[in-house]
């Protein structure tokens, strides 16, 4: 059974309380399943050789959804876990997926989720990851994400990573390779607090002619806490790729971003951008004379800028 | 009803500082419509900062209904009614035009209201709802949901720092039939900072704020006159 703040956590990191009642569903706590359920179209089942699920969306499956959050709410548990998409052809499906330590205690809470997607031809994936950490513990939240995406001809892919508040340290590790006109967006959102730290490394290959990808990274950095933005879009074909990178920086914070763009074809077209600054002034007095406190322009504006 | 009185602000620089804004005295009633006009760098704009609290005096008094209001913030004097839209206002990444006119109003605002706002400053509202008041708005789209955001609020003084600023012709019709109506109903007093002969024809009384002093004040009847004399003069609104 599920705890009350057990269902909390769920519910700020996959908009569900507790077992969805109808679609394809995984819930992990504490490094074992708390629940799974399969339907005609979607199948999860649990590896043989190391831990995780192999999830498969038969070719053609219209609209619909499978959850996979992971809660942990165990200090000290070090849970490595091994998702693998197999996404047929033409499906079209929404993968909710997402994180969230509970830690109490004065031990580590750490999980890695290593998710491999590979999306068949003209196929459509909508994905959410959402991290979150909270608890009173001294013990540090941890999330270690490597994901993997290996796109067929056609296929579209929109990513949407959200680290909300409370981890203290993550390590993002973003791959993906395109066929030919295969469609990536990453919208990475981002905010550090305490003296957190975040990295995140992004390749993206765009190998098929066609194929286009857009990376935005958005992110808040409050207090001693440091951030660092490493992305990557590497053009093999004549395709078209984007990268912005837009961070506020506050307080004692540090922030830096690196986006790198590489051209090994002559039609490839990549283009960069990265700002890094403080919230404007103007934006704070304007939210004030519409009767705002400014701390309360300032939680306004950082709410925006990240939604 | 806003009383200035004896009004100075005065910024570091040269042995005794800059006087942006001299000994200004000027009482604007409740009901009327103030148009402030003036050389550019007159110090239109720091006045009406004045009055919003976003510069404070070094000299003077602000009194709001009889009280004094000098010493608040911003935002105590936006809560006591006082609204401003910039001359340049700012954009805000991720902020809906719904979002950004509910947080003027102070409540989350119905659909067909924030479009009443919108139709009314001449943007096609439907269209605008849901766009993100950034950079992918223009100069004149980004004033005109300024404007906006002023006629969302129930106001005691409602200042518009130059509102025809980058707005077509067409839309600048249907603003001011807004400020005609809508301001008149919304607002109790309104100060609108502006060189558009339309705009001042709406004006009850008229303040020529020059080398940061009252350099002319008075009906539309009598200052439009001196004023066209000035001009044809060619030696702008210079005192004596
Ligand atoms: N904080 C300030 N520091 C220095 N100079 C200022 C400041 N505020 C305004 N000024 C100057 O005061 C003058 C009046 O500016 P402003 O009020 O914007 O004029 P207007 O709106 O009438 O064109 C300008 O020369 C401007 O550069
Ligand atoms: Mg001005």
């Amino acid at each position: 059974m599920l705890e009350n703040f057990e269902k909390e956590l769920l519910k700020t990191i996959a908009d569900i309380s507790g077992l969805p009642d109808a679609g394809a569903f995984n819930i992990r706590r504490n490094g074992e399943s708390a629940g799974r359920h399969s339907t005609e179209n979607i199948t999860i089942e649990p590896k043989k050789d190391k831990p995780g699920i192999d999830i498969r969306v038969m070719p053609f499956t219209s609209h619909e959804a499978v959850h996979i959050p992971v809660i942990v709410t165990e200090s000290g548990l070090n849970d490595v876990v091994y998702n693998d998409f197999y996404i047929g052809e033409g499906a079209e499906v929404r993968i909710v997926a997402g994180c969230g330590i509970h830690n109490n205690g004065e031990c580590d809470s750490r999980h890695d989720g290593i998710h491999r997607f590979h999306i068949g031809k003209n196929a459509k994936v909508t994905y959410v990851e959402k991290h979150y950490g909270e608890g009173e513990g001294t013990g540090a939240r941890i999330l270690n994400p490597v994901t993997e995406v290996y796109m067929d001809e056609g296929a579209e892919c929109e990513m949407e990573m959200v680290q909300i508040k409370g981890v203290d340290s993550t390590v993002r590790d973003t791959k993906a390779h395109l066929a030919e006109n295969a469609r990536l967006l990453i919208t990475e959102r981002l905010m550090t607090h305490g003296a957190q730290t975040a990295r995140s490394d992004v390749v993206i290959n765009l190998d098929g002619d066609g194929s286009s990808a857009q990376i935005i990274s958005r992110s808040v950095a409050k207090d001693t806490s440091e951030q660092i933005f490493y992305p990557r879009a590497v053009g093999n074909s004549r395709c078209r790729a984007h990268v912005q990178c837009d961070s506020i920086i506050m307080d004692s914070a540090k922030i830096r971003s690196i986006p790198e763009i590489a051209a090994n074809h002559c039609d490839a077209q990549i283009v960069h951008e990265a700002a890094i600054g403080r919230i404007n002034n103007d934006q704070l007095t304007k939210l004030c004379t519409l009767g705002m406190t400014p701390e309360d322009a300032e939680q306004v504006i950082i709410e925006g800028f990240l939604s | 009803m806003l009383e200035l009185k004896n009004l100075s602000f005065t910024v570091d620089g040269g042995e005794r500082g800059t006087e942006i804004i001299r000994d200004v005295s000027l009482t604007v009633n409740d009901g009327e419509f103030f148009v402030i006009t003036g050389p550019n760098g007159g110090g239109k704009a720091t006045l009406a900062r004045l009055i919003m609290g976003i510069e404070r005096p070094t000299d003077g008094q602000i009194l709001l209904n009889g009280r004094e209001i000098t010493g608040l913030s911003v935002t105590e004097r936006a809560r006591l009614g006082v609204g401003y839209a910039f001359q340049q206002p700012p954009r805000f990444k991720g902020m809906t035009v719904r979002r950004l006119l509910s947080l003027a109003h102070g409540n989350p605002l119905p659909e067909d209201v924030c479009c009443e706002y919108l139709t009314n400053v001449g943007l096609c509202s439907r269209e605008y709802l849901n766009r993100e008041v950034d950079n992918s708005l223009s100069g004149g789209e980004m004033k005109r949901i300024e404007i906006a955001t002023l006629m969302a609020r129930d106001l005691d003084v409602a200042i518009f720092d130059e509102p025809e600023a980058g707005i077509d012709l067409w839309s600048f019709s249907v603003l001011v039939k807004t400020f005609k109506s809508m301001s008149r109903r919304k607002h109790k007093s309104v100060i609108i900072i502006s060189h558009q002969e339309r705009i001042m024809q709406l004006a009850d009384r008229l303040a020529v704020i020059a080398d940061g002093t009252v350099a002319d004040l008075g009906t539309k009847e009598e200052i439009f006159p001196r004023l066209m004399n000035d001009l044809n003069d060619n030696c702008g609104f210079r005192e004596g």
